[in-house]
């Protein structure tokens, strides 16, 4: 059997009124500071103020278009084997242009199943996926609603880095502290 | 007794009851705004009534609603009689505690005499101690009749803590009476009027610094409040006794909860802090001097509310585009408001000074100034509650013990000796 020596306590510790003060200390002065100036507690208005987001972040998924219109993929299921959570479901037919050989006919990712990885981002070969949205809070009522469509994926737009959001050197921004 | 008694009766209970359940949703309130800014967040500040947010008031009201309209469900497996009994002693007993809290001194006007508590026993101190230990039973009842493992090891808990941690709470309340020589609460206050040393007010507190330490601390497990909170341990049993409770039994549970924690400020108060006396004015004193302190008071009110609004206006100005709604002119409405009540109160100063005055004034103002400095000392042993809350973490049940039996017990018990020796040689 192995016994654990623990260090005995002192006195003072063992007093405890004198380490309650010196708690009691650090919330007051906590309180006090934060009730002097509100407006520099490290918080945010979320919903009404958004915090900007680091360069690399993997956001909601987006699928880009070549100039024409149609989806850059040509679901050769690099990334559907690449992803370890196998959230991608592709389905590929034949594509009517002659420079291209196939095209997704379906092509979903169900939410709930992603975990994120950016892997799938990686595999592409043709820079068809992307992860660049910046959409972090992805909501909805059901199950079903998290399964994007390849409509949905196409229609996603890429962050837009003008959209007035909380500076990134701001104190404030809980992506400053990391 | 006649009509003219019964009346004053009934308003002081009303006056009782009315303050007791302000309290409530107060608490609530400086709980959770508190707990926020202990912790660097802003806490509750959505919900509105049109415009109305009064930093995070409303959320009390909708959290009240939510807990009414919840579903009620009793379990098929608990014993009803007792069931039902539990949160309504938990909801109710702690208002008879209040019954004989003195807010202020007794108002004399002309040749009638208005005591200022609902119940003048000369065995205040022992009525107190008699009803919050039925209390326990809520708990008791609660924890054995929900049929539930979690219920019945909370309520084991919470019974065996309450009971071992009333021991060191009335002996130490034991060297308090020996000072004062009297049990009745109003004859305590009265006896706390006094300058100690000249500089000091005669406070409980100051005579009795040990016994003050003893009986917050026991009046923080009596109530189940942290660091003594072990009835409910969330990793553990759950909710403890009020596992099986819900909606509004559950909330007059939580209610109760802070009541006692009302009630037991109440009586710290009483007993440590001078009670309703103000400190270097007795009773004599604010009607003697009473329109020069009701100037004072005006002119600081006035200037209080100045800056209530300054401060409200910048707000205001700060977040302008915040909700985009009716609720970004809130501060700007309130600080209106507030300029509107500093200059009313310059107003009544002129006025004030310019008029003869009613002969009933000056006794008027002094049980007012002792009502107010009540409540304001009452306040800060709430907030105190809250505090320490959010400072300290959970004991260890055999910690608990320890420190109830080892600890309390025995030092409550080396003050009645010593307060006894020092009396016995100072005479």
């Amino acid at each position: 059997m192995i016994k654990v020596k623990r260090d005995a306590r002192s006195l003072k510790d063992n007093l405890y009124i004198i380490e309650v003060l010196k708690g009691l200390a650090i919330t007051f002065r906590h309180m006090f500071s934060n009730l002097l100036n509100l407006r520099k507690m490290p918080v945010i208005d979320y919903p009404n103020q958004e915090k900007g987001i680091p360069k690399g972040y993997r956001g909601k998924h987006r699928l880009t278009k070549r100039e024409n219109g149609e989806p850059k993929c040509v679901a050769c299921m690099m990334c559907a084997t690449a992803c370890p959570a196998n959230c991608i479901h592709i389905e590929a037919n034949e594509s009517p242009d002659p420079t291209v050989e196939k095209y997704p006919a379906r092509f979903d990712i169900d939410l709930l199943e992603c975990v994120f990885c950016g892997m799938c981002v990686e595999a592409c070969p043709v820079d068809a996926i992307r992860m660049d949205s910046g959409i972090y809070s992805i909501v909805d009522f059901n199950r079903s609603d998290f399964v994007v469509t390849k409509e949905q994926l196409l229609a996603t737009e890429p962050q837009d880095t003008k959209k007035q959001k909380l500076d990134i050197k701001d104190p404030r921004n809980p992506w400053n502290r990391l | 007794m006649t009509i003219f008694e019964y009346t004053i009766v009934i308003i002081k209970v009303l006056f009782v009851v009315i303050t007791a359940l302000t309290f409530v949703p107060l608490m609530i309130w400086l709980e959770r705004k508190g707990a926020a800014i202990i912790q660097d967040r802003i806490g509750p500040n959505r919900a509105s009534i049109g415009f109305l947010r009064l930093a995070g008031l409303v959320h009390i009201v909708a959290d009240s609603i939510k807990i009414f309209f919840k579903e009620d469900i009793t379990p098929k497996f608990v014993n009803k009689f007792y069931y039902y009994l539990a949160p309504w002693i938990a909801g109710f007993v702690p208002f008879l505690t209040f019954a004989v809290i003195p807010f202020a001194d007794k108002l004399v006007i002309g040749d009638k005499e208005i005591g200022m508590q609902v119940l003048d026993l000369d065995i205040g101190l022992l009525w107190f101690f008699a009803i919050v230990s039925l209390s326990v039973y809520s708990i008791v009842f609660a924890g054995w009749s929900s049929n539930s493992k979690y219920s019945l090891l909370g309520g084991i808990r919470a019974s065996a803590q309450m009971l071992s941690y009333e021991i060191p709470m009335g002996l130490s309340v034991i060297s308090l009476l020996m000072v004062f020589g009297t049990a009745n609460l109003n004859e305590i206050v009265k006896a706390q009027g006094n300058l100690l040393f000249g500089i000091l007010p005669n406070w409980g507190i100051f005579l009795q610094p040990i016994s003050a330490l003893i009986f917050i601390v026991c009046a923080f497990a009596e109530t189940n409040r942290t660091p003594f909170d072990l009835a409910e341990g969330e990793s553990e049993i759950v909710g403890g006794f009020h596992t099986e409770y819900s909606s509004m039994k559950f909330g007059l549970f939580f209610m109760g909860e802070y009541i006692s924690i009302v009630v037991s400020s109440a009586l710290i108060t009483t007993l440590f802090l001078g009670g309703w006396q103000v400190p270097y004015f007795n009773t004599q004193a604010l009607i003697d001097n009473y329109k020069i302190l009701i100037q004072c008071s005006l002119i600081v009110a006035s200037l209080i509310f100045i800056l209530i609004g300054y401060k409200l206006y910048d707000h205001y100005e700060y977040h302008k585009n915040r909700w985009k709604d009716s609720r970004d002119k809130e501060g700007l409405i309130f600080s209106i408001l507030s300029f509107i009540t500093s200059i009313f109160f310059i107003i009544i100063l002129f006025v004030f000074s310019n008029i003869e005055h009613p002969y009933w004034l000056p006794s008027l103002f002094a049980t007012i100034a002792q009502i107010g400095i009540f409540l304001l000392k009452v306040s800060f042993i709430c907030w105190l509650f809250v505090w320490v809350r959010w400072t300290l973490p959970r004991f260890r049940y055999d910690q608990l013990m320890n420190l109830g039996w080892k600890g309390l017990l025995p030092l409550a018990l080396a003050n009645i000796f010593v307060t006894g020796s020092l009396m016995l040689f100072l005479e």
